[in-house]
């Protein structure tokens, strides 16, 4: 039973799915709702307003410019996440079992003391 | 026989390093000519580096790009690409604009072309690559 509803949703799910993907549009056809406006402004202006030769370049560091700083941006918060989390004891952050082992909040910032919970 | 005692696999990759670092600093700058850019040549650069950490140690790594190297040049990245973008709005335009704003964008298909396009690039492929790599060097130094 308790195999039946994973297999069930996962079924249900991707019917969903597949159905939704027979309504796309067919790639490449000249009437798809990508070929707008905008797609034929980057790319029949695209080296006279950017002077670059490479569209994709073009978009994403001048057209979309504000989009590739979310992206550095993302990628500054993650890698502060990850080092916040793994240099727990560089920052001063001292565990529960290493207090428990007499380790005192002077010993959170040596770089030695390799415990971490 | 223990990683950091193949002698061949030092030799070979002391070799091979700087031509893969060549290549990642030729996939930014001409990312406005060619496919590439910031974040591909930036990876490449990274790529480097952890092939270093691996042949090497992630101590001898550590001593090339310590923690404190790798956030500040993290944050100089993020800050230079700011500040590019600030410069827009000095002059009188929008935040990040381009051409609009009277930088001369060059001839197309030239190195130098493109305006703040190439210094854009470089600025997200500092950033992508120390990114990459402190994330490995944070990762190996767990255990």
């Amino acid at each position: 039973m308790r195999q039946i509803i994973p297999v069930f949703l996962t079924l249900v799910l991707g019917i969903a799915l597949l159905l939704v993907v027979a309504e796309m549009p067919t790639f490449g056809d000249i009437n798809n709702p990508a070929h707008n406006v905008v797609s034929e402004r980057y790319i029949n202006q695209g080296v006279r307003e950017t002077g670059a030769q490479n569209i994709v370049t073009a978009i994403i560091t001048d057209y979309r410019a504000y989009d590739t700083l979310g992206e550095v941006t993302v990628l500054f918060a993650a890698i502060a996440a990850v080092l916040t989390v793994l240099n727990r004891l560089r920052l001063g952050v001292i565990c529960p079992e290493d207090r428990e082992r007499g380790l005192t909040d002077e010993d959170a910032g040596d770089p030695d003391s390799k415990d971490s919970c | 026989m223990r990683m950091q005692e193949i002698l061949i696999l030092k030799i070979v990759v002391r070799f091979v390093i700087p031509f893969i670092q060549v290549y990642g600093f030729y996939v930014i700058t001409a990312g406005h000519l060619s496919p590439g850019g910031g974040f591909a040549g930036g990876t490449i650069v990274a790529a480097s580096m952890v092939l270093y950490a691996l042949t090497f140690d992630a101590s001898q790594g550590l001593e090339k790009l310590s923690h404190e190297r790798a956030s500040l040049f993290e944050s100089l990245g993020a800050i230079w690409y700011v500040a590019l973008g600030l410069l827009g709005i000095m002059v009188g335009g929008n935040f990040l604009t381009n051409g609009q704003i009277g930088i001369p964008l060059g001839t197309p298909g030239y190195l130098i072309s493109g305006g703040l396009i190439p210094l854009l690039s470089f600025g997200i492929g500092i950033k992508v690559a120390v990114t990459v790599v402190s994330l490995y060097y944070s990762l190996v130094e767990e255990d």
